[in-house]
């Protein structure tokens, strides 16, 4: 009782979802401690329940045992002090840019800014995600990048108190994704939010986090390692590849997945489920190339 | 959609002629030398069929059919018009005799003509149809959002669904005539008897597609909306209904096929004002003429229904966010 609340507190978090043939354990006893202000990344194979995690947090899943707790007040319920950043970015076809993040601020500011005031601080939110030239346009006419930009200025708009990611750059291609990881770095140095991201992605993570949370195989997965990464901000993703330390760091979470938590047998959980295996391919893809670059 | 590749093709001809001269052969002669070989398949196949009024009516019949319906028509006007200057002079004259006396001022009661017909047909099927939406649209909405509600209509739905209008049409014109009871009627107990009637056949499209549409809203939309912590009001309207306004499109131009070609069945048997009735009444006639005179409204009845879904289609690229969807 004598110790400061923490900022966000996951305590011996369990959920149990019901199935045919009883209930399926997918998260057993994950314990998590996020400071203000602080840029944490869950990375883990598919089906290890990071996303239950991070729905458990916004408050979309309710935890079976334990418990979720922002500044001191159980999370139970979803809410825009913990916007969420979609994977499939969410965006409500029928509305332009500029008006999905207005039916944001609307509900969460509509009381206590005047019109004038929305507008500039919708138009302000567009402009930091480099949106400005394309407010007006509705999501079908911009590309996916773009798309994602408009996701995260809407989350950034309702000014939360933690910003959740699912996979937010997982659907874009390469060069896409490298754009708007520097654009988050960007926001992050000034607004400094604190930040929880779900990530497949080795170099992301290293990249963007003050923490990486390296989650083991489920059913009953939980908080395998944690690795903070002491690495100076502003970051550069140049220097960086060929900075030692950094490389550490990838090798660490490298090793962590594909050697601690090796999917027992990848082929056979192939045929059974292809969508997860298709989304596992991915990063053992990419930490293929990385050895070749290393080699070259 | 073949009306504006029609107009884009003449229009990309008159540009350059040479280059698209394909283009407009595909989108104005193909159809057309569709429809002159069917009007000269008809011609020959009706000739070959004798019924006890004459022969089947060809395409000159048909045209000479509604020339004279046209004709019929206007000499109608021109009796009421007559009629009606008529009654208003004996009025003035009345009036110049004793300025205090009645002046009685009654209606002109001819006979319904062709187009007469049509626009009592038209505003039926509207009506009936806009009553069906405000009870489709919103029931639709309820049973999509709610499991239980769906589990407990759903039955019903299926059970009524295929019902035929002339099933109905007896049952509603009793209870019609049971319960509209008044001395001066808004509406003629024969106009409300089509407007149920059609009303509880159009219906189910709607509910059904609504429902649909609504049910298969995006988790990852539904999730937003929670985020959002909108309010049940602002989640139907900001998010349900614009998502499901594609389906809803889809029922209603269901619906309204349904409602034309119910209405038309139900003035048959019923003898209500409207196309059925003149269809019915041709029949019972049985002068030489009639066959032809049907054809005219058979081809009417065709084209209205058409230019009814055209419009709809039309609302719906208004409306509809979704212009990536392919409308036909």
């Amino acid at each position: 009782m004598s110790q400061p609340p923490k900022h966000l507190e996951l305590t011996k978090v369990d959920i149990d979802f019901p199935t045919p043939n009883g209930p399926f354990k997918a998260l057993q006893d994950v314990n998590l401690t996020i400071n203000k202000g602080e840029f944490v990344s869950l990375i883990g194979h598919s089906g290890c329940g990071k996303s239950t995690v991070l729905n458990i947090v916004a408050g979309l899943y309710q935890a079976t045992k334990g418990g979720c707790l922002l500044d001191g007040k159980e999370v139970n319920a979803p809410g825009p002090e913990r916007a969420v950043v979609f994977q499939n970015h969410s965006l409500l076809p029928w509305l332009t840019a500029y008006e999905n993040v207005e039916l944001a601020v609307k509900q969460v500011f509509g009381k206590s800014k005047s019109k004038a005031e929305m507008k500039e601080w919708i138009e302000h939110n567009l402009h930091l995600v480099h949106m400005d030239h394309a407010m007006h346009k509705r999501p079908d006419e911009i590309s996916g990048g773009m798309k994602q930009r408009v996701g995260i200025a809407r989350a950034l708009a309702m000014e939360p108190t933690v910003m959740l990611m699912d996979e937010p750059f997982g659907a874009l291609d390469a060069l896409t994704r490298a754009h708007l990881q520097d654009s988050l770095m960007e926001i992050q140095k000034d607004l400094n939010n604190t930040v929880i991201m779900i990530t497949h992605d080795v170099d992301e993570a290293v990249l963007l986090s003050d923490r990486i949370v390296m989650m083991t195989n489920g059913p009953a997965a939980t908080v395998g390692e944690i690795l903070d990464i002491e690495l100076p901000r502003p970051r550069d993703r140049i220097a960086l590849a060929d900075d030692p330390q950094y490389n550490h760091y990838r090798h660490e979470v490298l090793t962590f997945l594909y050697e601690k938590q090796r999917k027992p047998d990848e082929s056979e959980k192939s045929a059974e489920k292809k969508s997860d295996s298709e989304e596992v391919a991915q990063p053992v893809q990419d930490a293929a190339t990385d050895k070749k670059e290393k080699a070259a | 959609m073949s009306n504006t590749s029609a107009l884009s093709g003449i229009s990309a001809f008159f540009e350059n002629p040479i280059a698209n001269f394909g283009k407009l052969a595909k989108s104005l002669l193909v159809p057309l030398i569709g429809l002159v070989l069917f009007l000269f398949v008809w011609e020959i196949g009706a000739k070959s069929i004798k019924t006890s009024l004459g022969a089947f009516p060809g395409p000159v019949a048909v045209y000479e059919q509604s020339v004279n319906l046209i004709n019929e028509h206007i000499a109608e006007r021109d009796k009421e018009a007559s009629f009606i200057k008529r009654q208003e002079e004996r009025n003035a004259k009345k009036l110049a005799k004793n300025p205090d006396a009645k002046v009685k001022i009654r209606p002109y009661t001819g006979n319904p003509t062709f187009f007469d017909q049509i626009g009592t047909s038209l505003f039926t099927v509207m009506a009936g149809f806009v009553l069906a939406s405000l009870i489709a649209i919103p029931a639709g909405i309820a049973i999509g959002l709610n499991n239980t509600l769906y589990s407990a209509f759903n039955p019903l739905i299926q059970l009524f669904k295929p019902v035929s209008p002339l099933a109905w049409l007896p049952l509603v014109t009793m209870v019609v005539s049971a319960v509209y009871v008044s001395k001066d009627p808004m509406f003629a107990k024969s106009f409300i008897t089509s407007l149920i009637t059609v009303s509880l056949c159009c219906l189910w499209p709607t509910l059904l597609n609504t429902a649909v549409g609504v049910s298969s809203i995006s988790k990852d939309l539904q999730n937003v909306s929670q985020v959002l912590r909108l309010s049940w009001l602002a989640h139907v309207t900001k998010i349900v209904l614009p998502s499901s306004i594609p389906m809803i499109f889809t029922g209603l131009r269901l619906s309204l096929g349904i409602a034309w070609m119910v209405l038309i069945a139900a003035e048959m048997l019923a003898q209500n004002p409207g196309l059925g009735k003149f269809v019915w009444d041709e029949f019972q006639n049985g002068s030489s003429s009639s066959l032809g005179r049907i054809m005219v409204a058979v081809l009417v009845i065709g084209l209205i229904g058409f230019l009814l879904d055209r419009t709809m289609l039309m609302i719906q690229k208004k409306v509809s966010w979704d212009k990536t969807a392919v409308l036909r």
